[in-house]
């Protein structure tokens, strides 16, 4: 007779087989319309630069020298090439706002949506996704209807005497930010929404029971409890819009680089595909960093709820 | 209704509507968007019996990514001038002889022996046109007729002013209006240049393509642009001029080129000839609002575009244009750091 | 009491919602208004005309490459929300094994790499496979959407399962119930509007992908974001607009059918 340590791991192992079956399809996708061109995409960082664009095939660290490093065009010295890290911090700047200003307006909607009545409440779902469903494009120029300088939003200001004359906000970084903002909206709702739809209010009721301000409820009941469906949002919102640049292109007006503009320009009118590899690659890095460092803590606390 | 059958039949049908068949007599044709004649499209196939396909790109470096990757499926691409050379060293095209075609004779003169096709053994001109500058009157009443405009913007212009972000035009501009010739590798003349664009884009409002749209919409004022869209904006608001800068303006032509791996080699054969027909060249003309370079075709222009300044360049002005080329691979690197640097 | 207490009211969180909901659909109306634009912009109204609709419904081309992108998003949606709910069942609720935070890194991985990148890199391998297999049909497309929809699917599921405990599963166990069944009447219901949540964020996201696709399609294989950037340079009619509104309310149109149909069965 087995003994039951024995039988107990052998159900774990099993557990843990069964485990590694359920993710070969995702995984097995992934591979090969992820992975496996990536590591193209490696390989073509230590290449050198064709003559128009494309590779030579030869090998050559110039690419990711180029990332950190660069040479003064006209009189040779080497320096740090404050170029590229300032359109970093730039795009860094940008998603963090974004992302915070899709938790601002997301979390109240998803909140609003979750504490519907449970008929209605996958018609609201529906009714936030509806706008989405058109062309991504053509939703950028319905915007910058709204924020030229004779749109919406100036022409009602003028109307209402606010101001005199139109703000600039179209090509302005403020513009993109809206613009971004819009489209990574419903990807912090959706995973918030998902989150806070099996909030259990016996829990929020028992907070207010012990005389608990609606602000402390938030803070120390809903908040942690919903915090999953926060930091999927988060991610879904925050890496996508670093090397995003269809957006930032549109509402920018194209003056000021983002990281997406940048690798862009190097696969397209730049011509240096191991430089733009590089920088990507150097951009997937640090964001792989950060997220491993979350599934690390998230793991550990999902032991702890068992 | 019983979902559990319903749905998987859905998917099913969707999946298998996805391989549906095509009809036979084909030709796939790779070329900008928004700039093939559904019109002309629909003769040619009536003509010859051919199913046409038009997939559109929005850039030479995309079309050239792409085919140079190989099993695309198109039969015929329309690349700029100044990337035919490359599609031909690269063994990209194939030799079709257009100058043996029956049509050929209707080419101009000034387009039969181009620099970057010899003899016309692969292309076909599909369009030609100018980039100069746009100016919208209201806002600015004096003479536009320089780069000037962009690289030293009169105030009335300051923060109106776009710049259309190619930066192949950009620098042939800069550089010519400091005096420099096209191509040039000249460091000091660089430098200038470099310094140059770096002072006058505060006093851009944005880099970007949709000239159209803003200038109409008053967003602009003034612009570097390509003629046909000049035109296009002129004709809605009349208040809106083109100009030929002085300091040298750049001229193009799109070409018809047949891919090495095409599939249909006949029917694009024909397309190529096809095109050259002067009344087929005017209805191509008629949509994509650019010159054709096919002596006959003016009686069957449109009449907004018979005499129109952007489409005709007045005799005044011709000396200044100049065909833009390829610069080599070093001059290339040298510019794209000098439109880094701008972008930043 | 005198006052009810309304155990769910957060102040002015339902201000911010609806704002939040005006703010989406604005951009919406004005791009359905603009569908009617007798004038040939985007933006400058000139009258009222029916004449984009008229002009859509005979350019093959645009309403070939609006059914494309709806053929491409439900079934990349589908297949990526299936892969990424059996991934997110095993890779949640469990104390950390070998090659977990592996796995996790691998299915996140299309997130966090710029689409430019992806998109060249597929290019790039499609294009072997091509030579090599002579298949040119759309499955490259739906691959390569999948593959991307599957992080974005993955998420929301996985954020909805670790609020689930695993008491109910247990129960379901001790009952007696296979894996599967349990997985069908208890874990299902439970994990729906997670699973609903994913599917609808991998379609939407597919259906606007442009980069990706615009390096990865072969010929005739335009989307309608595609075939969108094309016109960016040659200038955009309200064309754009009319189809874009005309199937609008064709989508609303099924799914309503849809939620009614579903409805019924309960």
């Amino acid at each position: 007779m087995a003994s039951a340590q024995e039988s107990a791991r052998s159900a774990e192992r099993q557990d843990i087989r069964n485990r590694w079956l359920l993710s070969t399809p995702a995984l097995m996708i992934i591979f090969l319309a992820a992975i496996g061109p990536l590591l193209i995409v490696l390989v073509y960082s230590f290449l050198a630069p064709g003559p128009y664009g494309d590779v030579k095939w030869e090998f050559s660290t110039d690419g990711w020298v180029s990332v950190f490093l660069q040479r003064d065009i006209f009189d040779d010295t080497l320096s740090f090439a404050d170029a590229h890290l300032a359109i970093f911090w730039r795009s860094v700047k940008l998603s963090l706002g974004t992302t915070l200003l899709t938790v601002v307006f997301g979390f109240p909607t998803a909140y609003f949506i979750a504490t519907r009545p449970e008929r209605t409440r996958e018609v609201w779902l529906f009714l936030i996704t509806i706008p989405f469903w058109t062309n991504l494009l053509i939703r950028t120029f319905a915007i910058l209807q709204i924020i030229r300088n004779e749109g919406i939003i100036n022409t009602l200001l003028i109307k209402a005497g606010i101001i005199n004359a139109p703000i600039q906000i179209l090509f302005t970084d403020v513009a993109i930010m809206i613009g971004m903002v819009y489209v990574y909206l419903p990807l912090m709702v959706l995973p918030l929404y998902a989150s806070m739809e099996k909030l259990d209010f016996r829990l929020v009721e028992a907070g207010y029971d012990l005389y608990a301000s609606r602000f402390a409820v938030l803070r120390r009941i809903i908040f942690p409890l919903v915090k999953p469906g926060l930091i999927a949002g988060s991610i879904l919102v925050f890496i996508p819009s670093l090397g995003a640049y269809v957006t930032p292109s549109l509402l920018g007006g194209g003056k000021n680089m983002m990281l997406g503009n940048l690798i862009e320009l190097q696969f397209g009118q730049g011509r240096n595909w191991p430089l733009g590899a590089s920088i990507s690659i150097t951009l997937m890095a640090m964001v792989m960093i950060a997220l491993l460092a979350y599934v690390r803590n998230a793991g550990s606390s999902e032991v702890r709820h068992g | 209704m019983n979902w559990k059958t319903t749905a998987p039949a859905i998917g099913l049908a969707l999946l298998a509507s996805t391989g549906l068949a095509r009809a036979e007599g084909e030709l796939n044709i790779y070329n900008w968007g928004n700039y093939t004649s559904p019109e002309v499209i629909k003769k040619f196939e009536e003509k010859f019996n051919v199913k046409v396909t038009i997939t559109d790109y929005d850039s030479n470096d995309t079309a050239l990514a792409k085919v140079r990757q190989g099993g695309t499926g198109f039969d015929i691409a329309i690349p700029s001038q100044t990337y035919v050379p490359i599609w031909i060293e690269e063994g990209l095209i194939q030799e079709t002889d257009p100058s043996t075609m029956e049509n050929f004779k209707n080419v101009a003169p000034e387009w039969a022996n181009p620099d970057f096709d010899p003899g016309r053994k692969y292309t076909v001109p599909w369009a030609w046109g100018t980039i100069g500058i746009v100016v919208n009157t209201d806002a600015y009443k004096g003479p536009a007729d320089s780069w000037g405009i962009i690289f030293n913007t009169p105030d009335e212009l300051k923060g109106k002013v776009n710049v259309v972000p190619e930066m192949g035009d950009v620098m042939f501009a800069a550089i010519k209006y400091l005096g420099g010739e096209q191509c040039t590798d000249d460091k000091t003349l660089l430098k200038k240049v470099r310094d140059m664009l770096v002072a006058a884009k505060p006093n851009w409002v944005a880099m970007e393509y949709n000239t159209i749209e803003r200038m109409g919409a008053g967003d602009f004022m003034a612009t570097s642009d390509w003629n046909g869209s000049a035109l296009r904006q002129r004709l809605e608001h009349p208040q809106i001029h083109y100009s030929y800068p002085k300091e040298g303006f750049g001229l193009w032509s799109d070409n018809v080129v047949v891919l090495k791996e095409a599939k249909n080699v006949e029917n694009a054969k024909l397309f190529q000839n096809f095109i050259m027909d002067p009344e087929n060249a005017a209805g191509l003309s008629a949509f994509h609002r650019y010159a054709n370079a096919i002596t006959g075709s003016e009686k069957y222009m449109p009449d907004d575009m018979k005499d129109a300044p952007e489409v005709v360049i007045p005799e005044a002005d011709k000396a200044h244009g100049e065909l833009q080329k390829m610069c080599s691979p070093e001059t290339q690197e040298l510019y794209t750091k000098i439109w880094t640097e701008l972008q930043k | 009491m005198a006052k009810s207490f309304d155990l769910k009211a957060l102040p002015g969180f339902t201000t911010i919602a609806v704002i939040c909901f005006v703010a989406l659909y604005l951009p919406i109306i004005i791009l359905v208004a603009y569908a009617f634009n007798a004038a040939t912009s985007t933006s400058e109204w000139g009258g009222f005309s029916l004449k984009w609709f008229v002009s859509a419904w005979n350019n093959a081309q645009v309403i070939d490459a609006t059914i494309r992108s709806f053929q491409i998003a439900v079934l990349a949606a589908t297949f990526a929300t299936i892969a990424a709910t059996m991934a997110a069942l095993a890779t949640t609720r469990t104390k950390s094994y070998r090659g977990l935070t592996f796995k996790y890194a691998f299915i996140n991985q299309p997130l966090m790499v710029p689409e430019i990148v992806t998109a060249v890199a597929l290019l790039i391998f499609f294009s072997r496979v091509k030579v090599f297999t002579g298949y040119a049909g759309l499955g490259y497309l739906i691959a390569a959407h999948t593959a991307f929809c599957i992080p974005f699917a993955y998420l929301p599921i996985r954020a909805r399962l670790e609020s689930m405990d695993l008491t109910l599963e247990r129960a379901a166990a001790d009952l007696y119930a296979t894996p599967w069944k349990t997985f069908r009447r208890v874990t299902l219901p439970l994990l729906w509007p997670g699973v609903l949540a994913g599917f609808m964020l991998a379609f939407v996201i597919s259906l606007d992908d442009v980069v990706i696709t615009n390096f990865v399609k072969l010929g005739g294989q335009d989307t309608l974001p595609t075939y969108m950037l094309g016109q960016i340079r040659r200038g955009i009619t309200p064309e754009i607009n009319a189809i874009s509104t005309a199937f609008l309310l064709l989508s609303i149109l099924i799914v309503t059918l849809f939620f009614f149909a579903s409805r019924k069965r309960d």
